[in-house]
């Protein structure tokens, strides 16, 4: 944002700052993402301590919700099943527009280990994913890092598009 | 016949369309207090509920036919994602079946070393049972406190072995590495005080109103129902059955510390809740006095097995028939005799049992895994008809189920 300098004595104390529509609304986009409370295994426990007392998750605004509906984070904190990916993918569709997708973990990018008859190799088979975060379990900090960095793709994006359809490898 | 426009959900000989006043709902697999990837069929009767079925394998991932395509200590970081809250005592579970399959007594300062850690994650199980518990019922400031204390625990993980959740830090036939130096100082300053931490639980949880009237005579289970569903651990002696496989089968050194097993006779969920803020204490008292056997101890971490375990890093870099050995147990593995083993640990959730059917191969011929979580899956179909919709919250978080570890 544009701060441009105002004598506030004498031009009735305003102060102005001159932006962009697309960027003061993805400015409140990024400053209030609020995830999804979906724990599919190990990563789940450390996402929860990012969430709690040490690490707080609530001063980058987010606050994580039980309901798809009022979520616009999906962390994928763990080990997606075939038994489990129809649910995943259906948490997805109900999530309202605009959302995005943090990969969190070995397991949930490329099925990790698990190289099984059980397991989805890879979260984004069934739904397109933005940041993937590498680790076994990922550490919070880095929970903490993929989240700044979605911050700031979501600040370069235009508020008012509609969002392209993302790929799905 | 059935429309195709219309199908009908379908599920284990349920009727969904009914002409009584019954309702079913689906709960889970997806929600904030299922503790993972539990899905349960619920028949409600107004608010109460007239049958349950759980459902699991939404976390299956077939560890147990990983084993049979691993060498022996390529399987050990698998065990970590098993109870990922513990992960330690998987760990020395499956070390220990290994150890008494090839017959190997493992030196004593890696046995105090790996009751440390063994106690320390039992510590640290207890303390996110809590929080979690606390946060279903609705206690959020728990949770802040109780995830408070378990990150210093999980520096005291991180000091000795790098990480926070996924240790691998008991190998077979011992423990890789020798504590750091002013672990067991840190060690001290965390056991002195973790007893305040644990009044502060206390003071906030034992007389809350809207605690005790969520817990009390909520989830009863009487000691035939724990015996005859498999219960074990803390539901086990939470319904007045001493049961404690560190008593009844010590291993390790537990014969050698003092320490009490706490029993509850109220058999509903506040006992166990108390149950777990006893054990806390005695997992504390266990530390206390380990401090001092360390020192006692000489320095040998591995077991002297060169069949089995390579030998410590110096000999290897300089001793040519060392170096050989550890090539062929790195790239074959080690090959235990012709044979089978079950062996049971206390795990924090209760009884955890590996057995091990070996061949004589360097895997597994078969692997099975007798998780605790399980067992306390399967009484919930017993416990939960009877109680109120809005208990089986409280019912499902006090069980300390984990469901890497049911459905593995």
């Amino acid at each position: 944002m544009a701060q441009h300098k105002i004598n506030y004595l004498s031009e009735g104390g305003l102060p102005v700052a001159l932006t962009t529509v697309d960027k003061l609304v993805q400015w409140g986009r990024s400053n209030s993402m609020w995830p999804l409370t979906y724990g599919l295994a190990c990563c789940a426990i450390e996402m929860m301590a990012t969430g709690a007392s040490r690490y707080d998750f609530d001063r980058f605004g987010t606050i994580f919700r039980a309901s798809p509906r009022q979520s616009d984070v999906l962390i994928i904190a763990g080990t997606l099943t075939k038994k489990h990916s129809p649910f995943m993918r259906r948490l997805y569709d109900q999530m309202s527009e605009p959302k995005w997708v943090i990969s969190m973990g070995s397991c949930a990018n490329t099925g990790g280990m698990f190289n099984t008859y059980a397991t989805v190799q890879g979260a984004d088979r069934i739904i397109p994913v933005d940041i993937y975060l590498p680790g076994c379990a990922p550490r919070p900090e880095s929970l903490q890092y993929a989240l700044m960095l979605l911050q700031k793709k979501v600040r370069t994006e235009s508020a008012s598009r509609k969002l392209k359809p993302k790929r799905l490898v | 016949m059935q429309k195709v426009n219309k199908l009908k959900p379908f599920f284990e000989n349920l009727v969904f369309e009914r002409e009584d006043n019954r309702m079913i709902i689906n709960f889970g697999p997806q929600h904030p207090s299922s503790h993972g990837q539990l899905r349960l069929i619920l028949e409600l009767d107004g608010e109460l509920v007239t049958k349950a079925i759980p459902d699991v394998g939404y976390l299956h991932r077939g560890m147990e036919k990983m084993a049979e395509n691993m060498i022996y200590n390529e399987f050990m970081p698998t065990t970590d994602r098993m109870d990922y809250i513990a992960s330690t005592s998987n760990n020395y579970g499956f070390a220990l079946a290994v150890e008494k399959l090839i017959d190997l007594d493992v030196p004593r300062r890696a046995k105090v070393i790996r009751m440390m850690l063994l106690e320390l994650s039992r510590i640290t199980s207890h303390l996110f049972w809590l929080a979690c518990h606390a946060l279903d019922v609705g206690a959020m400031t728990i949770f802040l406190y109780a995830f408070r204390e378990r990150e210093y625990a999980m520096d005291l993980f991180e000091d000795y072995c790098g990480a926070r959740l996924t240790h691998s830090a008991v190998r077979i036939g011992g423990v890789p590495l020798d504590l750091p130096k002013g672990w067991t100082n840190s060690l001290m300053k965390f056991i002195n005080e973790m007893p305040a931490a644990i009044e502060t639980y206390e003071g906030l949880l034992d007389k809350n109103r809207i605690w005790k009237m969520r817990l009390e005579d909520v989830g009863v289970i009487t000691p035939e129902m724990a015996q005859s569903w498999g219960c074990s651990g803390l539901m086990l002696r939470g319904s007045g059955i001493a049961w404690d496989i560190r008593k009844e089968e010590p291993y390790e050194l537990y014969d050698e510390v003092e320490f009490d097993v706490p029993v509850s006779d109220r058999c509903d969920a506040y006992g166990r809740y108390k149950l777990h803020m006893k054990e806390m204490r005695e997992s504390l008292k266990i530390l206390k006095q380990l401090i001092p056997m360390y020192a006692e101890t000489t320095p040998e971490l591995m077991a002297n097995a060169p069949k089995y375990i390579s030998a410590p890093k110096e000999q290897v870099m300089t001793q040519n028939y060392s170096l050989m050995q550890h090539f062929v147990l790195v790239t074959q593995g080690m090959r235990p005799p012709v044979g089978e083993v079950y062996v049971v640990t206390e795990s924090p959730k209760g009884e955890l049992g590996f057995y091990i059917n070996s061949q004589g191969d360097p895997y597994p011929y078969r692997l099975k895994v007798r998780a605790p979580s399980f067992w306390h899956t399967s009484i919930l179909q017993a416990v939960l008809p009877g109680q109120y919709l809005a208990d089986v919250v409280t019912i499902i978080g006090n069980a300390n189920i984990v469901f890497g570890e049911i459905d593995r």
